[in-house]
């Protein structure tokens, strides 16, 4: 392979990477009062990375380890837009907090670069290296407002919980490739069709249990509540939406590529998860009081529906792009409604405090309304076309009775969408809100727009693309 | 008696649980803890270097040295996160890392 070549394959990534370095330096100059410059800057390389992958050719450079198919290539462009619309909520939020810090910006660039380096991985280094750079990154997100003791109590716990979670997966990689002989999925795939050991089996249990924990599945999700109600909310938009995509997407890769010939034995350990997690996420939603905790418990849910496409085989790899595609954009709209919420300068955080917002702010209430029927999967948001995906990749699957349980599951996670609309219209209002910050408030009306009806001519428009880029997955 | 592969791979094992052990039931300290993910990280080295010796291949050897480098990171960013919160709470303990439940 020409090592041109193999470059220009690698192109968004070497766009991120060197305008992460120098952008690092221009911030180092400019200060802190610089972050809205460094933030136009990082948004541009991120457009710039985004139109790099769009009109990316596909092949494998680097010996094999970098994979540029159709599939990374769409989850690249959907990691590199969420990422430009996180960098926009973060310069309003630490604008208005008074705590403008440059580094916000960048370090959201190398979360994406991570990212689309997991999406991109075709052996186990550049998993490692992937994962671990988007971690980090995201593990200093968390810890952001540094004289907030929750959002660094939030830090401590993702960092913890992070690296264990990460040291479980290279644990496991180390036994794949000494049981196989190699760090290449493609080799991988080969010894473990002819000769199967308890090695290999252990291995992949372990890299399992840390790509979970990656993604919050139940039973691995104990994290995720606490790092979502402590780190900044517009981290939490990214962390809930971007970086799951890319885990799911290696998840994917790593079982359809490298163990393709177990995939009865190692379908039955995914759909354990996703039941756990369906269930685990609509049960532990029901108590919460707290909105992010429960968006939160919601996202747990949501992953055990991705991991159902993910079971499904090749035949769910689309409903995989689109379901994140569409449940980022809900994620997003919620976190920048919560974000838009605030009374007498304090953040809005507790559920009970969105009593009677139709009777102050209308146009808001009309938002979260749209959302919240799209999270819970009602015709014809966006949600209920996520879902509908999914549980139709499964059913052709034949994993038909796990469909069911998801139905079931999303029936139970209604209840609490539906209390939060109910506060909202019928309930007697707790005062007036303060005036909502413009991007905020933008980007959750432009999420509810998406939900319906701009999801119909997306869905016409995208999903083909979506079967297309699936093709060759895993070949 | 020759030092084997399995030889390796059992010390490794042991440090794995040990430093699996050592996260979740050290209730004192998070140094303690960031001990621990340290030494799940060297545990997962020897595997790799043990690996590759045997295998006659030179891939394990190199992402030994990309642990090493991202455990260094990892240690780093651990610190700097360690050191806000101290800031913040005065106290370093497992037990005050508690603020949110549920």
């Amino acid at each position: 392979m020409d090592f041109n070549l193999a470059l220009n394959l690698a192109l968004p990534e070497a766009i991120l990477a060197i305008s992460s370095l120098l952008i690092l330096v221009f911030g180092a100059f400019r200060g802190d009062k610089g972050m809205t410059s460094v933030s136009a800057l990082c948004g541009a390389a991120l457009i710039g990375a985004a139109f790099a992958a769009a009109f990316s050719h596909q092949g494998s450079a680097f010996s094999g380890s970098f994979i540029v198919d159709g599939v990374a290539l769409f989850a690249k462009v959907a990691i590199y837009v969420a990422a430009v619309f996180v960098i926009v909520l973060g310069q309003g939020y630490f604008d208005r907090l008074g705590a403008r810090r440059f580094e916000f910006p960048i370090i959201i660039l190398l979360a994406a670069l991570g990212m689309s380096m997991m999406v991109s991985a075709g052996d186990l280094i550049a998993l490692y290296v992937g994962l671990e750079l988007q971690s980090l990154a995201l593990y200093v997100l968390a810890a952001f407002r540094r004289d907030d003791a929750k959002s660094s109590e939030a830090g401590l716990k993702y960092f913890v919980l992070g690296a264990l979670s990460s040291g479980l997966l290279l644990y496991g990689a180390s036994l794949i490739y000494g049981f196989a002989g190699s760090m290449n999925f493609h080799v991988i795939a080969e010894t473990a069709t002819t000769n199967l050991n308890v090695g290999l089996v252990f291995g992949l249990v372990f890299l399992i249990c840390g790509l979970a924990f990656k993604v919050s599945a139940a039973p691995f999700h104990m994290w995720t509540p606490d790092v979502y109600e402590g780190a900044p909310t517009p981290v939490v938009a990214f962390a809930a939406g971007a970086p799951k995509f890319a885990a799911m997407v290696l998840f994917a890769r790593v079982l359809q590529t490298g163990f393709e010939a177990q995939a009865d034995q190692w379908r039955q350990v995914i759909l354990v998860l996703s039941v756990l997690s369906f269930l685990v996420g609509g049960l532990g939603g029901l108590m919460q009081k707290d909105i992010k905790r429960l968006l939160a418990y919601s996202s747990i849910a949501n992953m055990g529906y991705a991991l159902l496409a993910v079971a499904a085989g090749l035949g769910g790899i689309p409903s995989l792009l689109m379901f994140f595609v569409l449940y980022m954009v809900d994620t997003l709209g919620l976190f920048s409604a919560q974000m838009s919420l605030s009374r007498k300068g304090e953040p809005v955080t507790r559920i009970d405090s969105l009593a009677g917002l139709s009777k102050t702010n209308m146009p808001l209430t009309i938002a979260i309304t749209i959302l919240a029927l799209s999270v819970l999967g009602m015709p014809p948001f966006g949600g209920f076309w996520a879902k509908y995906f999914v549980f139709g990749a499964a059913i052709s699957a034949g994993l038909w009775p796990f469909a069911a349980a998801g139905l079931v599951a999303s029936v139970i996670s209604a209840f609490y969408y539906l209390r939060i609309i109910k506060l909202m219209w019928f309930d007697a209002s707790g005062g007036e809100m303060d005036k909502s910050p413009r991007e905020a408030k933008w980007i959750a009306y432009a999420a509810a727009a998406f939900s319906f009806p701009v999801v119909i001519a997306f869905l016409i428009f995208v999903y083909p693309l979506a079967q297309t880029a699936a093709q060759g997955f895993g070949s | 008696m020759t030092i084997g592969l399995v030889h390796y791979l059992s010390v490794s094992a042991i440090l794995f649980t040990i430093g699996t052990l050592g996260i979740f039931l050290n209730r004192r300290n998070v140094i303690i803890i960031l001990m621990s993910i340290e030494l799940i990280l060297l545990a997962v080295n020897i595997n790799f270097v043990a690996f590759s010796s045997y295998l006659h291949n030179v891939e394990g050897q190199i992402m030994a040295m990309f642990v090493l480098t991202v455990a260094a990171a990892e240690a780093a960013v651990g610190l700097a996160i360690l050191v806000t919160f101290f800031r913040n709470r005065g106290d370093i303990a497992v037990d005050d890392a508690s603020m949110m439940k549920g």
